[in-house]
């Protein structure tokens, strides 16, 4: 099962939307074999069960879960994209699916109801990206702790951070 | 009472032992010697260190408890892992900010007198890791006594560094506790030489490693 097929299998089943796969790597001379495709938040738990269930795509395994920002990134339209890592076991492909999201309120719609092990992915997107995953069963920061103020990854939050590493206590010989 | 006794001169004079290495002495010749090196003497040669290991400068702190460097020849092979049993808190390698107020706690839980070896580049300044999740340095927060350079330290260095509290130990102990405020900050330096030799290492191999 070649990873066209299951472009085909999309287009067959959601003929509304527009698909366009992309190469996730172009180099002169070389047939690009991994594909991403660009998805709606709208329609996200839709397709995604269809890829999961189809047994022309069978994506039984979500292999990683992932944001990338965009900020000042050059051709960038949108801030954020949220990217599935798609594994199919039974036919061994790979699929990406971006997500594309903004400020003020970046928002995508929960994968744990169809892969579980999505959890703590999801957190972790959300610790360090803010984006908010709607209908997950937990989310809070995993990394950082609750009262961490920012979002580290975003890139208008500054590298050596806010003062956060100078925040704590001086303990002395006199006070211990 | 004689000023000396032969079993007093045993224990200043090592090579004055029997040849069986057995030491025979009396109690006043003991107390004696306690009177005039005190207790520091006793205390500087068991110091009983907490390895606060996190990450690479864990390995060579391993290395110097193992049997080559063997660390137990200066009476610091006790590691204990409960602050309670601990003086010598040796912090290696870098403190995360979540990590910063568990080492905190951890040197609060020590019992007097206590020291610290801030080992290697990243416990002392955050090294190369200069970003919001790593503290620059246990010292702003924390008592550091000896500083130990290396990115790791090779375990000679660290022992230098065992050797510079032992020394501390012997001058002040415990009497200028009160006073240390945020430790002696002294840095120890390497004992090995920096520059290696081109020889190819037995069996090929590459140039130094």
């Amino acid at each position: 099962m070649a990873p066209e097929q299951v472009i085909s299998a999309l287009r067959r089943r959601f003929p509304e939307l527009p698909w366009e796969p992309r190469p996730l790597l172009e180099r002169p001379g070389a047939v690009p074999d991994q594909w991403w495709i660009g998805l709606a938040p709208q329609r996200l738990v839709e397709v995604m069960t269809f890829l999961r269930d189809d047994p022309q795509t069978r994506f039984e395994q979500l292999s990683d879960l992932t944001c990338v920002d965009y900020l000042r990134f050059p051709g960038a339209t949108d801030r954020y994209g949220v990217i599935y890592s798609l594994l199919s076991l039974t036919w061994g492909h790979r699929l990406w699916v971006k997500c594309f999201v903004n400020d003020p309120q970046p928002e995508v719609p929960s994968v744990v109801g169809i892969w579980p092990g999505a959890d703590w992915m999801e957190r972790e997107v959300y610790d360090m990206f803010g984006i908010r995953f709607a209908g997950h069963p937990d989310l809070r920061r995993i990394l950082t702790w609750e009262g961490f103020a920012a979002h580290p990854l975003r890139k208008d939050y500054p590298l050596r951070g806010r003062g956060e590493r100078e925040d704590y206590e001086v303990v002395t010989r006199q006070s211990a | 009472m004689p000023t000396e006794t032969a079993a007093d001169r045993h224990l200043t004079a090592p090579h004055a032992m029997s040849r069986e290495d057995v030491l025979t002495t009396r109690l006043d010749a003991l107390v004696d010697f306690f009177r005039r090196h005190g207790v520091n003497w006793c205390r500087k040669h068991s110091l009983w260190p907490l390895p606060f290991a996190t990450a690479c400068c864990g390995i060579e702190l391993m290395a110097t408890a193992s049997s080559r460097y063997d660390l137990a020849r200066f009476g610091s092979e006790v590691m204990r892992f409960s602050p309670r049993q601990a003086d010598l808190l040796i912090v290696a390698g870098r403190v995360a900010i979540k990590m910063m107020p568990v080492l905190q706690r951890i040197y609060r839980q020590m019992c007097e007198p206590k020291w610290v070896i801030s080992m290697g580049a990243c416990a002392s300044t955050g090294g190369v890791f200069d970003t919001y999740a790593v503290v620059q340095g246990i010292d702003q927060f924390l008592p550091v006594d000896v500083y130990v350079p290396g990115c790791p330290p090779r375990p000679e260095t660290l022992i230098e560094g065992v050797l510079a509290i032992q020394r501390l130990v012997d001058r002040d102990g415990i009497r200028t506790s009160a006073q240390r405020g945020r430790g002696y900050r002294l840095t120890v330096e390497p004992v090995v030489p920096l520059t290696v030799s081109a020889a190819p290492a037995p069996g090929g191999g590459g140039g130094p490693d």
